[in-house]
């Protein structure tokens, strides 16, 4: 539950490093992409109309309470002020005002209509999903997103993108990058310029997509599609997070979004479909030992380390290091890893990884960790597997 | 008093076996003030992990099960119970009656409590261990993917519902029934007002939750598919189930608030409470409009845009009855005789902050903005301005207020203060960071965050820490003044102090009205 009571000794440093991150350069200054940056206090204005409209409707809010606490508390203060006992003040009897109770029944009314009208107007905005140029899949997974380019031919592109931060600048025994907890391997391309349909749904539990300067934030939910677009003026790398909670690592499933110019957009789509081919070919191929334990360590990296440890010593997971699945009937190992084991954290990675990754990183667990079993599966076996034969 | 009746028994069977209002009230009082402890060191835990980035203290799950178990032993163990124990000690002395209409059941809805809470307490050693899915429990987190513990959760909901609609019941019987010859409805003190209206909504919403919990059972145990879409149901469904609840829940938790500062501000403005009437009226407005907004928690699970703007436009009208009541208590103080004793400190403390909570309320109503707001700690900054400046303020300031009456001592006024100035900063330092971090992007329910969010965390994670341990100090001044407070014998306490349980003798005798007064 606790872990090592060492670390305890850095929180009574806590003031310390408080003043000194107030008044110098700060614990984080280093770490951190700028001053501004750091003490962020408001919305951000974002890259899409509907986000400068709903931050245009946030600030308009935001004053409104503003000048309605400047009457309201400093007719408070002033009466705090001004009729106390000590000061001789002697109490009047009035109890009653029909008059002013009406006033002020009316103009919070009267407030309260003139937020709605703008508040209905771009809230129709928002739902305004219709004649998009391009529409993308999201689906929400414990713990990563996984995005899919409907192609009008079929021909659709998709890809998992999950946390890149390792594992040791979490458990603090690295600094932390300047994008900490909101960096991920794949970043989500989209063209600048294009409305683009985002069809948002969950895999497991409930989710929610949320890019703060896209101005879109849509539950994930199983079983359901939502609806949400969305339309960049402008290019840039935009970073957001899950904003339901799903679990234990909802604080670890970031959002990265790469606006780039229509040029790029189709470069970097073609790429894509390119690889696409090339993994179609690869699954026909059949790969030596070392070439599977080479990719299938970059997979383990990416994919398991969280759970079964670095050197396979486990950790929330199994450990793998001499385990009886890593050095038993590889075709069991295979299962496991497509299927998943009910009622533990393990999760099915049929459907997550491709079949050369798969075969790749059983291959891989069998033969590191001191485990040197010196068999391999190939992604056909995988593929057999997967459709039961 | 006549002389046939006896005191308190003695020794345990006392408290195990009494059927009177003074003591179950008692009882609910210190079980609420040690839920609040409990709930509270779940806070000191989630802060001291969000004081910094990284993970250093508990596993993402832990965490999952800190926040989960704070706002449950907040919610239902420390918030609604202390009230609950408030109405008892106070409305029979209000309203001239000699007990609760129903003194056995009242009996039995305080023991079951211990029971529920020791279960929910326990699950924290289970395995898998204890609910991690939120205090909002969102299906299918709760039901498919939740921890073998989740059965347990079921049940000790289920008890703290009866245990709630049992005290419900019993108040409305006691104001319907037990009020002293010449208590109209519209001369009753307004703390009994919002109690009364509170009672209402709690016998018409408990059984909506315990509904939801049962049907969480169903689904999980006997393979019914209610939340699940995979059988055909639905996950949503049990976001309004749950809100329908949810919604009316949080103007439980604050309505005897309002009863409270109404009572306190007047006693020492030395002035007649403002629009009394009216107070009455806007809260049985808020009440009415707590049924139809519950959606506001949901503006972004992609609810049709009809049903969007509805629940806008009718959270939005929630601002008005609210804002009478705050424009209420300010015209009480104007032009009143004030003094500022530690009840009335904490009364202010409420109207000025529980108001900065209602505003930022205005702000999350705004459906388009909330599509930025909701699930960061813009919301969480929020209510805890309205749970802890306004419900956990009220309460303190009930404790002050009261506890001369109730033991005959006075507490140390020194401390007193101490204690609202302390918790007043500390309150402030922990919780306004939080709207910056929220609307700079932090999503809520996070052990870990990145480094922009840093500063804030920090700052509030300190004020976390001083606001936690200034209630020690609460404690130690309750106690000190019971054991040895300056004893004191004036019914009224108060100068300014107005109402029928001021005209008891002080300390109020185990026994009052047991021939109702008359009033006039
Ligand atoms: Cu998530």
């Amino acid at each position: 539950m606790f872990l090592k009571a060492k670390r305890l000794s850095k929180l009574t440093l806590g003031p310390v490093l408080l003043f000194l991150s107030l008044i110098s350069n700060g614990a984080w200054a280093a770490e951190a992409e700028s001053w501004r940056h750091r003490f962020q206090f408001n919305l951000p204005i974002g890259a899409t109309d509907v986000g400068a409209q709903i931050y245009g409707l946030h600030m308009l809010v935001f004053w409104i309470c503003v000048g309605v606490s400047v009457v309201v508390f400093g007719a408070m203060f002033y009466t705090v002020f001004a009729f106390r006992k000590s000061r001789g003040a002697v109490a009047s009897q009035f109890h009653e005002s029909t008059t002013l109770e009406i006033a002020w029944t009316i103009v919070p009314f009267v407030i309260l209509i003139g937020l709605a009208f703008p508040a209905t107007k771009t809230l129709l905005e928002i739902y305004d999903n219709k004649s998009a140029d391009l529409d993308v899949m999201i689906t929400g997974y414990q713990w990563k997103w996984k995005y899919e380019y409907i192609d009008p031919q079929g021909n659709n592109v998709s890809f998992f993108s999950s946390l890149r931060t390792p594992q040791s600048e979490i458990y603090n025994e690295e600094a932390k990058g300047q994008d900490y907890l909101l960096e991920v391997d794949e970043p989500l391309y989209l063209p600048v310029n294009k409305k683009v349909r985002f069809l948002v749904t969950g895999n497991d539990v409930i989710h929610s997509w949320w890019v703060p300067e896209l101005a879109v934030k849509r539950d994930a939910i199983p079983g359901f599609v939502n609806e949400a677009h969305t339309k960049a003026i402008k290019t840039g790398i935009f970073r957001g997070q899950c904003a339901e909670l799903c679990g234990r690592d909802h604080g670890f499933m970031p959002i990265v979004v790469n606006v780039v110019s229509q040029d790029e957009y189709d470069a970097w789509l073609g790429k894509k479909k390119a690889e696409a081919t090339e993994l179609k070919a690869l699954m026909e191929k059949e790969f030596t030992l070392p070439e599977l334990v080479e990719r299938g360590k970059g997979v383990y990296e990416r994919t398991c380390v969280a759970c079964h440890g670095v050197n396979g010593e486990g950790g929330i997971g199994k450990p793998l290091a001499k385990s009886a699945i890593a050095t038993g009937d590889i075709k069991t190992h295979l299962g496991i890893v497509i299927h998943g084991k009910a009622g533990t954290a393990m999760q099915a990675f049929g459907g997550q990884l491709n079949e050369v990754d798969l075969a790749a990183v059983v291959t891989y667990e069998r033969n590191a960790f001191g485990n040197n079993m010196g068999d391999s599966a190939q992604p056909v076996d995988v593929y057999k597997l997967k459709k039961g034969q | 008093m006549g002389e046939h009746h006896h005191g308190p028994a003695k020794g345990l069977t006392r408290w195990l076996y009494t059927t009177n209002h003074k003591d179950i009230g008692t009882l609910y009082l210190w079980f609420s003030f040690a839920m609040f402890i409990l709930g509270g060191s779940f806070a000191m835990i989630i802060r001291a992990e969000l004081f910094q980035p990284g993970l250093q203290l508990v596993h993402p799950e832990f965490f999952n099960q800190m926040t989960t178990m704070h706002g449950l032993v907040m919610v239902f163990g420390a918030i609604m119970p202390a009230f609950v124990g408030l109405a008892n000690w106070m409305i029979p002395m209000m309203i001239g009656a000699p007990d609760m209409a129903l003194p056995r059941m009242n009996n039995l809805s305080f023991w079951i409590l211990p029971f529920a809470f020791a279960m929910l307490a326990s699950t924290l050693f289970m395995q898998g261990g204890a609910p991690n899915f939120g205090w909002t429990f969102y299906a299918p987190l709760s039901t498919t993917y939740a921890p073998p513990s989740v059965t347990f959760f079921i049940f000790a909901i289920h008890i703290m519902g009866a245990s709630s609609i049992m005290g419900s019941i019993n108040i409305i019987a006691t104001v319907v029934n037990l009020r002293a010859p010449g208590m109209t409805y519209m001369k009753m003190p307004l703390f009994v007002w919002t109690w009364f209206i509170t009672a209402f909504l709690l016998v018409a919403v408990m059984p909506v939750l315990a509904g939801a919990v049962t049907m969480m059972l169903m689904d999980i145990h006997f393979g019914t598919s209610f939340f699940s879409a995979a059988g055909g149901g639905d996950p949503v469904l049990f976001q309004h189930v749950f809100w329908f609840f949810g919604h009316p829940e949080v103007y439980i938790l604050i309505l005897p608030g309002f009863g409270v500062v109404s009572q306190i501000i007047p006693t020492f403005a030395r002035k007649p409470l403002f629009g009394y009437a009216s107070m009455v009226y806007a809260t049985a407005s808020i009440a009415f409009l707590s049924f139809i907004v519950w959606a506001h928690h949901m503006y972004t699970v992609g609810l049709p845009v009809a049903g969007e703007l509805f629940f806008m436009y009718a959270t939005l009208l929630i601002a008005v009855p609210t804002g009478v009541k705050v424009f209420n208590w300010i015209t009480t103080m104007f032009k009143g005789s004030m003094t500022f004793e530690t009840p009335m400190l904490f009364s202010i403390a409420f109207v000025f902050l529980f108001t900065v909570g209602g505003l930022s309320g205005v702000m999350l109503a705004m459906a388009p903005v909330d599509f930025q707001y909701q699930d960061t700690y813009f919301v969480v900054a929020h209510f805890h301005y309205t749970m802890v400046a306004g419900a956990i303020f009220s309460l303190t300031a009930a404790t002050y207020y009261w506890l001369p009456k109730w033991t005959g001592r006075m507490y140390s006024e020194t401390m007193g203060k101490t204690h609202f100035w302390l918790s007043f900063f500390a309150f402030n330092l922990t919780f306004f960071p939080q709207h910056f971090v929220g609307l700079a992007g932090m999503p809520r329910r996070i052990p870990d965050y990145a480094l922009q969010f840093a500063d804030f965390n920090m700052v509030s994670s300190i004020g976390a820490f001083f606001y936690g341990s200034s209630q020690i100090l609460f404690l130690f001044n309750v106690i000190r003044t019971i054991r040895s407070g300056r004893p004191i014998t004036d019914p009224k306490v108060w100068e300014g102090a107005q109402g029928l349980e001021w005209t008891v003798a002080t300390p109020a005798p185990y026994h009052t009205f047991t021939t109702p007064p008359e009033v006039k």
